[in-house]
């Protein structure tokens, strides 16, 4: 009970006129530090405009999910991010990292997706050791002592939990694990490279709900190192995990949020239908 | 699920070996005439190697060893003399990927019937009309049906894949994690087809997503390391399981 | 398209507002009779009380076999919660009618004050249709609606207050009122305490439509 004498606000203050048709967190630069944000990013395949106004600012050390129906443009948005699209589509705009616009001709790709690491929907090992796995991108482009990749290969699947499985068969074939030991394989691989920002494609649709919850807890370790953002059509998984949520729609980006927000009151109507699973 | 009443598939004791190794360690299970059962638990549970089992899937691989009985209706459907088209026939199977012919929509879902030798345009339209509405997509291609199948999308292919399955007046349903590879929308559109269907068919689906079978699955069964561990009305399992691994699984706790 | 979901929640909800109806009109008949001094009126009330705690048992286990099952979010998740804290609350409405009914049956006075009786009477009907609006409310989703059942609880509470006035002066003036009187009060007190709960309800409407928990009643903390 309040005190009688405590002011009370009238109900009207807390029901907004109208529903915003969109809502984008402004993210304060002075208070979050961004890893990574984009501006005016617009994705082209053919004549066709696939995504539009997408500016979102992501935060260090936080985990984003970007959630919506398949053809929403999440995936296409999290595929410009690393350039990942610049073969099939016309991505114009910027994308902010570190003061570069990487989105630029004059960035060297290879050596921006050394910070920008992407993992994709179905573990995709090579057909090499699991050893091999996590060196094989190393010393192909650089020179390393014998000492400093088994260091690599130890800290990195330590990091990815899959460490005390395999620490005695590391000479085995990488296709002999299951798919959850393989997806944890194929992020040591990306982490190997000492990325500052994961991307994820829906890393764990293809898991079973137990090699998912180690997935999931795999990555809330990784983010006290890494920026992680990850597409994900399992709602709560982003909502169990995730620290910012973005939801899209046709190309757009609808509502974004910090995560509890998102799902306990978002200010689109879309957004709460989306994910109360209501796809009228 | 061990009422004598209404049951459409009975099994006992069914054991199935890759090799030496035993993956299935004896499951009884009585599934009912109409509705939908899910069969839930880890990879390597044995759920799927059940389900592909009820429609002799592992005859096409090599030192697989299944025994025990499961009795389709009176008939035993490991027996010699059961031919395992007409058996397809009855009990049909839906995948995980969509896997339409690259053929017509029309000629998708008219293909078991044409195998089955029926050549009659009016009874093949008709069969055809009736399937796709049946799997709630006649409304979205009534227009394309002799357009190519490949050209709809993931979740559009695994509706026709459905009507194709439907077609052939099955009388038990199988699908195997039929919405793993679709988006939320799709995965929704797959599960009103199927809530419209549970009054007329038994329909037995594996299923990852604990929240998919928790919204349509009359019956659950959890499957753990090759045992049926717990089998009721999915209200129980949900809300009071009477096992503690199924407890630990269905909240997620995962030693 | 309509979800399973949707369907099993219209049916909570009308179970729901049902249930509320029910309250209502047991607390208007609760309060007519005690003043029409019924207790055959008040045992009956008494022996349906059993009926209005079944009615909140089946709405939790429901409630919580929908959270269970489909792991609602946001605004379906606030419709349960809503429920089933305002189920609660219904439910003891229906104690305080069950302890108006009590009184009634156990009543001692033989000489009574008509004019407290009509205002006792009055105070009823007041909190029974503030029982009944405050559904309404909640039916039509209707949160700027529901804080004016605030108003109607400081009415309420004004009520009671003359209730109080007007018991103790006629105690003063004649102690054969003592029994009846005491009856007085404590009858206007449980109505109070039924107006209180219709702003709780109002409370979690306002919850059900914005999101946010407020105070609907400051502090008018007297019994009566």
């Amino acid at each position: 009970m309040t005190d009688k004498s405590q002011e009370l606000k009238p109900v009207s203050e807390f029901i907004p006129e109208t529903a915003p048709e969109r809502y984008i967190y402004d993210m304060d630069e002075s208070k979050h530090e961004i890893a990574l944000s984009t501006e005016n990013l617009q994705v082209r395949y053919g004549d066709k405009l696939s995504l539009s106004e997408g500016d979102l600012r992501f935060e260090r050390y936080k985990i984003t999910s970007l959630i919506g129906a398949s053809g929403s443009g999440k995936s296409t948005f999290l595929r410009s991010l690393n350039r990942m699209n610049d073969d099939v589509a016309n991505v114009t705009g910027n994308i902010w990292y570190r003061g570069l616009d990487i989105n630029s001709k004059d960035i060297d790709v290879y050596e921006m997706r050394r910070h920008i690491g992407m993992v994709f929907q179905r573990p995709n090992p090579f057909a090499k050791s699991i050893y091999d796995n996590i060196t094989f991108p190393l010393t192909r482009r650089g020179k390393y002592t014998k000492a400093e990749l088994d260091e690599i290969v130890e800290t990195t699947l330590k990091q990815a939990a899959l460490w005390d499985q395999v620490k005695d068969e590391l000479n085995k074939s990488a296709l002999s694990l299951s798919g959850g030991q393989a997806q944890r394989l194929v992020i040591a691989r990306a982490l190997a490279l000492k990325p500052d920002i994961l991307l994820l494609d829906e890393p764990s649709s293809a898991l079973d709900p137990i090699s998912s919850a180690k997935f999931e807890d795999t990555l809330l370790e990784l983010k006290k190192d890494y920026t992680i953002i990850i597409v994900t059509h399992n709602m709560q998984q982003a909502a169990r995990i995730s620290d910012y949520t973005a939801f899209f729609n046709q190309g757009k980006v609808i509502e974004y949020d910090l995560t509890r927000k998102i799902f306990t009151r978002p200010k689109v109507e879309l957004t709460n239908d989306y994910i109360s699973g209501n796809f009228g | 699920m061990t009422e004598k009443i209404e049951t459409i598939l009975e099994t006992r004791n069914v054991k199935l070996w890759y090799g030496q190794k035993e993956a299935l360690h004896g499951i009884d299970l009585d599934f009912a005439k109409k509705g939908i059962t899910a069969l839930i638990g880890p990879s390597g549970s044995g759920k799927s190697t059940y389900l592909r089992a009820i429609n002799r899937m592992h005859d096409l691989e090599d030192n697989v060893t299944v025994t025990g009985s499961f009795n389709l209706m009176g008939k035993d459907i490991y027996a010699p003399t059961m031919d395992t088209v007409d058996l397809r026939k009855k009990v049909g199977m839906v995948f995980q990927q969509p896997n339409p012919f690259p053929f017509s929509i029309y000629d998708n879902v008219a293909f078991g019937l044409r195998i089955a030798g029926v050549k009659d345009k009016k009874v093949l339209d008709q069969a055809v009309e009736e399937s796709l509405k049946a799997a709630s997509i006649w409304e979205e291609v009534k227009d394309d049906l002799n357009k190519s199948a490949l050209g709809l999308s993931g979740g559009q292919q695994q509706r026709v894949s459905i009507a194709r399955v439907l077609a052939t007046k099955p009388d038990l349903l199988l699908l195997d994690e039929p919405t793993s590879a679709l988006d939320p929308v799709s995965a929704h559109n797959i599960e009103e087809t199927l809530l419209s269907l549970r009054d007329q068919y038994a329909m037995i689906i594996v299923t990852h997503s604990l929240s998919q079978a928790s919204r349509i699955a009359d019956k659950t069964v959890f499957f753990l390391n090759g045992n049926m561990v717990e089998a009721g009305d999915t209200r129980k399992i949900f809300l009071e399981p009477d096992k503690q691994e199924t407890a630990d699984y269905i909240s997620g706790r995962f030693g | 398209m309509r979800r399973l979901f949707d369907e099993e929640l219209a049916d909570l909800d009308t179970s729901f507002t049902e249930m509320g109806e029910q309250v209502a009109k047991i607390i208007q008949s609760a309060v007519q009779s005690f003043i029409t001094h019924d207790r055959e009126g008040a045992h009956k009330i008494i022996d349906h009380d059993y009926k209005i705690n079944e009615r909140e048992a089946a709405l939790e286990k429901k409630s919580f076999e929908m959270i269970a099952l489909y792991q609602p979010v946001t605004t379906d998740l606030r419709e349960i919660v809503t429920i089933l804290k305002a189920v609660s609350v219904l439910e003891r409405m229906g104690d305080q009618a069950r302890n108006i009914a009590t009184s009634t049956i156990r009543v001692k006075g033989t000489k009574h004050m008509k004019d407290v009786e009509q205002q006792l009477g009055e105070m009823g009907e007041l909190v029974a249709s503030m029982v009944s609006e405050v559904m309404a409310y909640y039916v039509k989703n209707d949160a700027l609606g529901a804080e004016n059942i605030a108003t109607k609880n400081h009415q309420l509470s004004n009520a009671a207050a003359q209730v109080r006035t007007d018991s103790v002066d006629g105690m003063k003036e004649d102690s054969e009122l003592v029994d009846s009187a005491a009856d007085y009060l404590v009858i206007a007190g449980y109505i109070k305490r039924i107006g209180d709960y219709t702003t709780d309800i109002a409370e979690w409407i306002v919850y059900k439509r914005t999101g946010k928990i407020i105070e609907l009643n400051p502090g008018y903390n007297y019994f009566i």
